[in-house]
C-alpha cells in the first residue's frame, strides 16, 4: 500500500495533487520518469509522470487532470489514503546536459511533467526560458515554482484572461524571432507538441517532447504503447516516454489514445451510476450495523 | 506390460465431463469440470504398473507415475498427492496444462493400441482433492539457516525455487513486477483454462511456509541485481520468463485493433477486463476476430474472444495442423466451440479506415517446402494467392523474446545472441558468482513444467553452494 501524505486541489479541482509514501521509488527517480498506479482490485493501471520526488522523506509527488473515470477514482482518495500499487521509476530518465539556451514549453498538465526537466537543467547551469499556457487562468498550475527555476518565464491563456492571449507556439514564435536555443522541451497535449515540432523542424533546433500512449506494464512486455519514430517502432515505456520531437508520428499517436474512446464513455457514465448504486447498497448495511 | 492382465487394455479412458461448448462460449469458467472420485478411481485402475516406466521417462520433472496412480486406484488420495510433490511442488497446474500428449501421456504404453492413461486427469484430481481437503505437503519443519535468496519473478520456475529453498530453511523473497503474483500463470493463460484461484492459493502456500513476496518490484529498474547483494542476498534467481512481445513486422502494425497476445490477454486476464465495466480495464471486444499463430497462446486469445463476444473468430496459422505446436486439447476445445482455423495462410498487411481502425488483412497462401532447422516444414508462399480476411481485431500470438529490461541493467551478465540469459542446463549457474537464471528466459518461451525443472536443478545448486559457503 502507497499512502497519500499530502492532497491539494489545483485549477479548481480539475487537477490534483498527490505526494505519495514511496521510499524505493524516491530513493531511484530521476526527471522524466514515470509511474504506474493503481487504486484498488478493480482499478486501471494509470500512468503519470512524477512531477517531484524526495528521497529523504522517500516521497514522489504526481500531479493529474482528472479526465476520466480512473483519474476522477484517483480524485476521491483523500490524504491518508492509499494506493494499492505503485510501481516505477519507469522510462528512461531525461538526458540532463549543459548546452546553453533552452526553452522549456509546458501546456496544461504538462507543467507538471515538465518542473523537474526544466528544473534539472536550471541546475546544470542553462539559461532557461520558460513558456507555459493553459485554456484559461484557473487552469494554470505550477506558475510560481516555474518562475522560480526559469531565467525568463512567459505565460499565457487562450483567451487572455491572464498573461498573453494566445497559445505557447505564439509565444515560442516571439522567442524564436530573437534567440535560436540550443534544445527546445515541449510537453503537453499532444497536437501542442506537434505545433511546436512543426515550429522548430525549419530551424532544425533540437526538440524533446514526452509521449503519453495508452500503457498497460510499463516494462516492455504488452506493446500496447508502441510509437511511430523515424518510421520505426517504440516502446515508450522503455524506450521513451520522451522522443526527438521531429521523428514522431503524431497523427498515429492521436489515432491511437482514441482506442478505447466508446469504453470510455461507458465508463464514466457507470461510474455516476456506481455513486447512485453504493449509495442504495450502503443504507441496508448501515441500518443492520445499527441493529 | 509385462504381466498386465489383458481385459484392462480394453477399458475406454474415462473421459472428464466438460461444460458443452455452446454454453462454455459464453462464460469465462473453467471447461473441463474435473473426476469425481469414483472416475479417478476407475480411470487409475487402467494403469498397468509398468516396471520400466516409460511414462516416468516422458515426464520433464520425473514425477511417480505408477505410485501416484497406484495409490489413486486404492483410494488413498492423500498418499497419492504426496507422492507428486515430492518432484512437483504444482501439480493442480501441471495436470492443467502440461503437453501430456507429447510428454508423460505421449510414452504410456496403453497409448499404443488405445488411449494412454489420463495421467494429467488423474495429477489434476489429485490436486484438487487435497486443496478441498485443505491437505498440505508434509515436510518436516527446518531449522533457519540465516541464508538469504532472492527469487526474481514469480512464474512457474520462481515459485518452484521459492517453493524448495523455504524447505530448506533459507529465507526467501520474491520480487515480481507486476501488482500480481504467476507470471504467465496470472496473466497469459486464461480463468477457463487454469483458475486464478488455483495460482492464488499455491502462491498462498508458499506464503505459509515463510516466502515473502514483494509485488511492483521491477528488479533492474527499482532495485539492481548488485543492489540484492548490498541489501544481504546470498544468492539470486533470475526466473522473468520471455515477456517481449514480437509483432509480425508488416505494414499496418500500429492501426488501433492489432495487438500483441500479451497485451490482449493481459487486459482480459490480470486486469479481468472480461468483467469490465466493473473492472476498470476496456478490452476490445472485436466482431470480426483473427489471432496469428498456432500456439496455446493462440488458442488462448481465440477462446477468449469468442467469450468477450465475438462473432466470429479464426486462428490463421502459416503451416498446417500437425505442426500446430498448441496442446492437443486446446484445439480441440476451440473447435468444438467455433473458431475457424485458415491453415497454410500467412498475412502480409493490415488495411485501416480512415480513423486508423483495422478492417481487414492481406493474406497470402502458403504450400509446405523442405524442413527448416526446426525440422518442420518451410512454408513457402503461393504466388499471386493475396486474399482479404475481413477483421477488426488482429491478435498477434507469434511467439514471444527476451525483455531486456533487466538484462541491460545488469552489463556483465553474460547473454547468448538472443538476449536469453546463459546458464548452465545442469545447474542453472550463469556467469555472475551468486546468480542463477531458469525458465522461458534462459531457453525462450517454453511450457510451465521446464521452467519448473529448471527451477528445481537451480534451487539444487543454489543449496550446495549456500551449504559450501558455510
Ligand atoms: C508516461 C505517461 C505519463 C503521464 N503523465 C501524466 C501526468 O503527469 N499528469 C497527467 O495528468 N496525465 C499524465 N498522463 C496521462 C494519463 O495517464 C491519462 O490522463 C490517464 O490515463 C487517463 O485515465 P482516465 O481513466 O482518467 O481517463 P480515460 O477514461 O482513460 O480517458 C479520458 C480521456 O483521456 C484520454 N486519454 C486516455 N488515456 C490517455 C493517456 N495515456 N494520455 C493522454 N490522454 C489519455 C482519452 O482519449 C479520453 O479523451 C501520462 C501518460 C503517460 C503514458
Ligand atoms: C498465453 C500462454 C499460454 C500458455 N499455455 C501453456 C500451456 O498450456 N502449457 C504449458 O506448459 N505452457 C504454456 N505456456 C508457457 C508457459 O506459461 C511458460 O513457459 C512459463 O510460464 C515460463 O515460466 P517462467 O517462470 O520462466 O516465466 P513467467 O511465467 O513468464 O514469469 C516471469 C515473471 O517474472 C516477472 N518479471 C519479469 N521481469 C521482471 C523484473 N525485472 N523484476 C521482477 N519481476 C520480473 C514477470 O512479470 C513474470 O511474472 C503458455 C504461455 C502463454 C503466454
Ligand atoms: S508434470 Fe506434466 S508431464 Fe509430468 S506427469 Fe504431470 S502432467 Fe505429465
Ligand atoms: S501410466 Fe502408462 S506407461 Fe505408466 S505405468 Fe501406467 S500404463 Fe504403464
Ligand atoms: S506499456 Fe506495455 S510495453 Fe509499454
Amino acid at each position: 500500500m502507497f499512502k497519500i501524505i499530502k492532497r491539494q486541489e489545483m485549477a479548481g479541482g480539475t487537477i490534483i495533487l498527490n505526494e505519495i509514501a514511496a521510499p524505493r521509488i524516491a530513493r531511484k527517480a530521476r526527471p522524466g520518469q514515470f509511474v504506474i498506479l493503481k487504486a484498488n482490485e478493480t482499478g486501471e493501471r494509470i500512468p503519470l509522470t512524477m512531477a517531484d520526488f524526495n528521497p529523504r522523506q522517500g516521497t514522489i509527488t504526481v500531479i493529474y487532470a482528472v479526465v476520466g473515470r480512473s483519474t476522477s477514482l484517483f480524485s476521491q482518495l483523500q490524504e491518508g489514503d492509499s494506493y494499492q500499487d505503485v510501481v516505477g521509476p519507469l522510462g528512461r530518465p531525461t538526458r540532463l546536459e549543459r548546452m546553453g539556451t533552452v526553452v522549456c514549453i509546458g501546456g496544461g498538465t504538462g507543467v507538471a511533467v515538465l518542473y523537474p526537466i526544466a528544473r534539472g537543467l536550471k541546475l546544470l547551469g542553462n539559461r532557461v526560458i520558460s513558456i507555459i499556457g493553459a485554456r484559461e487562468k484557473e487552469l494554470l498550475i505550477l506558475e510560481d515554482e516555474m518562475r522560480a527555476i526559469s531565467d525568463d518565464l512567459l505565460v499565457c491563456t487562450d483567451g487572455g484572461s491572464y498573461g498573453q492571449q494566445g497559445l505557447v507556439t505564439d509565444l515560442l514564435a516571439q522567442v524564436l524571432q530573437e534567440e535560436r536555443p540550443d534544445l527546445v522541451v515541449a510537453i503537453g497535449p499532444v497536437p501542442m507538441m506537434r505545433a511546436v515540432s512543426e515550429m522548430t523542424r525549419p530551424c532544425n533546433i533540437k526538440t524533446l517532447v514526452s509521449l503519453n500512449p495508452i500503457m498497460i506494464d510499463g516494462t516492455g512486455m504488452c506493446g500496447g504503447c508502441r510509437v511511430s519514430v523515424g518510421g520505426e517502432i517504440r516502446f515508450a515505456c522503455v524506450d521513451g516516454p520522451e522522443f526527438d520531437g521531429h521523428q514522431v508520428d503524431f497523427d498515429e499517436l492521436m489515432q491511437r489514445l482514441q482506442a478505447y474512446r466508446a469504453e470510455e464513455r461507458q465508463s464514466l457514465e457507470c461510474e455516476s451510476q456506481s455513486l447512485e448504486i453504493h449509495r442504495c447498497k450502503m443504507e441496508p448495511q448501515i441500518v443492520s450495523a445499527a441493529r | 506390460m509385462e504381466t498386465a492382465p489383458k481385459h484392462r487394455e480394453k477399458k475406454p479412458r474415462v473421459s472428464m465431463p466438460e461444460q458443452e461448448p455452446d454454453q462454455r462460449a459464453g462464460n469465462f469458467q473453467e471447461v473441463p469440470l474435473g473426476y469425481t472420485a469414483e472416475m479417478a478411481v476407475e480411470e487409475a485402475s487402467r494403469c498397468l504398473q509398468c516396471k520400466k516406466e516409460p511414462c516416468v521417462s516422458g515426464c520433464p520433472v520425473g514425477v511417480d507415475i505408477p505410485g501416484f496412480v497406484r495409490c489413486i486406484r486404492s483410494g488413498e488420495f492423500g498418499p497419492a498427492i504426496q507422492k507428486i510433490w515430492a518432484t512437483n511442488s504444482l501439480p493442480a497446474v501441471c495436470g492443467r496444462v502440461c503437453p501430456q500428449e507429447i510428454q508423460c501421456e505421449g510414452r504410456c504404453v496403453l497409448g499404443k493400441k488405445g488411449e494412454p492413461l489420463a495421467i494429467g486427469h488423474l495429477e489434476r484430481f489429485a490436486a484438487d482433492f487435497a486443496r478441498d481437503a485443505c491437505i498440505s505437503c508434509d515436510a518436516a519443519p527446518v531449522r533457519s539457516t540465516g541464508k538469504k535468496v532472492a527469487v526474481v519473478g514469480s512464474g512457474p520456475a520462481g515459485l518452484t525455487v521459492a517453493g524448495d529453498l523455504i524447505a530448506k530453511g533459507h529465507q526467501v523473497t520474491v520480487f515480481e513486477a507486476l501488482h500480481k503474483t504467476g507470471g504467465v500463470l496470472a496473466y497469459g493463460i486464461p480463468e477457463f483454462r487454469l483458475p486464478k484461484d488455483i495460482v492464488a492459493h499455491e502462491v498462498a502456500q508458499l506464503e505459509r511456509m515463510g516466502v515473502r513476496f514483494e509485488c511492483n518490484m521491477v528488479i533492474g529498474v527499482t532495485l539492481t541485481l548488485d543492489e540484492l547483494f548490498e541489501e544481504g542476498y546470498d544468492a539470486v534467481f533470475l526466473g522473468v520468463g520471455a515477456g517481449l512481445p514480437r509483432f509480425m513486422d508488416i505494414p499496418g502494425e500500429t492501426l488501433i485493433g492489432v495487438m500483441s497476445a500479451n497485451e490482449y490477454l493481459s487486459r482480459a486476464n490480470l486486469m479481468k477486463a472480461y468483467r469490465f465495466p466493473e473492472y476498470d480495464t476496456p478490452i476490445p471486444r472485436g466482431r470480426n476476430v483473427a489471432v496469428i499463430g498456432g500456439g496455446n497462446v493462440a488458442t488462448d486469445a481465440a477462446r477468449s474472444a469468442l467469450r468477450l463476444g465475438a462473432d466470429r473468430v479464426s486462428i490463421v496459422y502459416r503451416r498446417s495442423r500437425q505442426e500446430m505446436p498448441a496442446r492437443a486439447e486446446e484445439i480441440r476445445h476451440a473447435e468444438e466451440e467455433g473458431v475457424e482455423l485458415h491453415l497454410l495462410t500467412n498475412p502480409v498487411r493490415f488495411l485501416g479506415d480512415d480513423d486508423g481502425r483495422l478492417v481487414g488483412m492481406e493474406c497470402l497462401k502458403m504450400t509446405l517446402g523442405e524442413p527448416d532447422s526446426s525440422g518442420r516444414r518451410r512454408p513457402v508462399p503461393e504466388e499471386g494467392s493475396e486474399f482479404v480476411i475481413e477483421c477488426d481485431l488482429v491478435v498477434v500470438a507469434v511467439g514471444s523474446g527476451a525483455n531486456p529490461l533487466l538484462t541491460r541493467s545488469t552489463g556483465d551478465l553474460k547473454l547468448n545472441r538472443w538476449g536469453y540469459i546463459e546458464a548452465d542446463p545442469e545447474t542453472g549457474k550463469t556467469n555472475l558468482e551468486g546468480v542463477w537464471a531458469g525458465g522461458d528466459i534462459v531457453t525462450g518461451s517454453a511450457t510451465v513444467i521446464l521452467a519448473m525443472g529448471a527451477g528445481r536443478k537451480a534451487a539444487d545448486s543454489i543449496q550446495k553452494y549456500l551449504t559450501e559457503k558455510g
